[in-house]
């Protein structure tokens, strides 16, 4: 006996989860050929172009190598946290991807299938929180190698993380108190109507502190010293093999991928073609398409300035960083905060 | 005390000011700079598709020399193998029959002559020590091998091609060096 819901949902959704899954691992694969690519012509070099035309096949070439690898689990005191902090990595960061909206609402065989796969009213907190879960997959990691190297970079990189969340949180508060709504949903279709109407555009300090804030939370340089590559030696992904530390490398990569398309949403209108006007078009599944290419265009131009901050920038000492976050970022967020709020009591927005 | 040279310049020890403490400036200063390199050109030589030449004087395998009648020019005299810091060249001597003689210069011929590349270190010695004109290094570079046998040639690899019968393949070998010694 069947229960009188819409059944077609399971299948939309079902459909809509493994495509999100599928893009987001595929973008991450080819980040990490960008990202060598990147560095290569930043450092008047070319990178990989053996593997494939431009070297296009090198990330699958990694990633068969990092299949056939050994797997080495040390003398741990915990097999079982060994092998949950990667994945515990990966699971945050896929799971970040639910609430994103990745296009408008399409008209398809007849029904109306929204291209966001939970549209839950607390959407951002909730994009928090997984954020905040991430640090466990880093502090889990670092304990579980049994190695005082690794145990002082996730300490650093567990502190380094809690900091830099109270900032991006403290600028979120600004934008919100604009936006009305915690729903991603509502906040791109507030941000539709232009170019100037993209929140960058009345919170530009705002954005300023959530992007250094975003490029702390993926561990990306400056920030990257719980990685360390040749300080702490490799840091909390030291005693890891074979995909346990594809795991943890992908993680990464999908944080910086899933950080700049929350960026593109908050900031920069998410799904909406500057100076045109699509609401017009109608509901067709092909503006959808276009909608969630450039989605993913702002997202890749995002993704290829961290790459671009990285290879310009030295790592940052961990007394910086901290003065960095606490002295630096929180006062300036509280003060756009208040300017904010007084903006909006002048304006009445 | 007096400066050496007049290039010393005075280390500006100011504090920073405020736009340098913010550091914003200089990092997309950087970032400018990084951005130019993107566009410049790149120094990499693609091997394989692009080669650099070597010079003239390269040392790399060793070829040996034939006449100009295509007759072989070594008479297994043992000079290049003493003269080897490495003692990587060994022969072995032969008499040569009368039906031989457009085959070999002198009576004397070497009947086996191996050279060990792995031992070589592509002085150029034994060039130097032949008095026959008979080895010497051309610029090829050594090949890779997977096993230590490949590595032992032989007479026949490293015999240079015959003048008359294929005189292309035996000038494109020779190269740029002229015969000297008789």
């Amino acid at each position: 006996m069947l229960l009188a819901i819409d059944w077609w949902i399971l299948l939309e959704k079902a459909i809509l989860i493994l495509a999100v899954v599928t893009v987001s691992l595929v973008i991450a694969m080819y980040a990490t050929w960008a990202e060598r690519k990147v560095a290569a012509v930043m450092q008047d070099r070319i990178g990989p172009n053996r593997a494939g035309p431009f070297g296009l096949f090198q990330p699958l070439a990694d990633g068969v190598k990092l299949f056939m690898k050994e797997e080495i689990i040390p003398n741990t005191s915990s097999k079982f946290l060994f092998v949950m902090g990667p994945a515990l990595a990966m699971i945050t960061a896929l799971m970040t991807s639910a609430v994103i909206p990745w296009g408008p609402t399409i008209n398809l065989f007849g029904r109306e299938i929204s291209l966001q796969i939970a549209d839950i009213n607390i959407g951002i907190l909730y994009v928090f929180g997984v954020v905040s879960l991430g640090v466990y997959g880093i502090m889990i990691g670092g304990w579980a190698s049994n190695n005082k190297f690794s145990l002082l970079a996730a300490i650093r990189g567990a502190s380094q993380m809690i900091s830099y969340e109270l900032a991006m949180g403290l600028a979120l508060i600004a934008l919100l108190m604009m936006t009305g709504s915690l729903r991603l949903s509502v906040i791109v279709t507030q941000q539709s109507e232009g170019l100037f109407n993209w929140n960058v555009m009345y919170q530009p300090l705002g954005f300023l502190i959530f992007f250094i804030c975003a490029l702390a939370e993926c561990n990306r340089t400056p920030f990257d010293l719980p990685e360390a590559e040749n300080e702490l030696n490799f840091g909390y992904h030291q005693e890891y093999s074979s995909m346990k530390l594809g795991f943890y490398l992908f993680a990464e990569y999908i944080n910086m991928f899933i950080s700049g398309i929350i960026m593109s949403t908050l900031f920069f209108g998410g799904y909406d073609i500057p100076f045109v006007n699509e609401v017009a078009w109608g509901a067709h599944w092909w503006v959808g398409m276009i909608g969630f290419f450039v989605l993913m265009t702002k997202a890749v131009l995002f993704v290829l300035l961290f790459m671009w901050i990285r290879w310009t920038i030295p790592r940052f000492r961990y007394d910086q960083l901290m003065n960095l976050g606490w002295k630096g970022l929180i006062p300036l967020s509280l003060i756009n905060m208040v300017l904010t709020a007084v903006a909006i009591l002048l304006f009445k927005k | 005390m007096q400066a050496l040279t007049n290039r010393a310049k005075l280390v500006n020890r100011k504090p920073m000011t405020v736009v340098e403490k913010l550091y914003l400036w200089n990092i997309m200063k950087g970032m400018a700079i990084t951005f130019r390199h993107i566009f410049m050109r790149k120094p990499t030589v693609r091997y394989p598709e692009q080669k650099r030449s070597f010079s003239a004087v390269f040392r790399g395998l060793h070829v040996l020399n034939r006449d100009e009648e295509g007759r072989e020019r070594c008479t297994a005299c043992g000079l290049c193998a003493v003269a080897c810091p490495a003692e990587a060249i060994t022969m072995e001597a032969a008499e040569r029959l009368p039906v031989e003689e457009n085959l070999y210069r002198e009576e004397k011929y070497a009947a086996k002559y191996e050279i060990n590349m792995l031992r070589c270190i592509f002085c150029g010695l034994c060039e130097e020590a032949c008095p026959k004109d008979a080895i010497y290094l051309s610029q090829t570079f050594a090949p890779a091998n997977y096993s230590r046998k490949g590595f032992i040639y032989n007479k026949e690899d490293l015999l240079i091609p015959h003048p008359v019968n294929d005189p292309e393949a035996f000038e494109k070998a020779l190269g740029e060096r002229k015969v000297q010694k008789v």
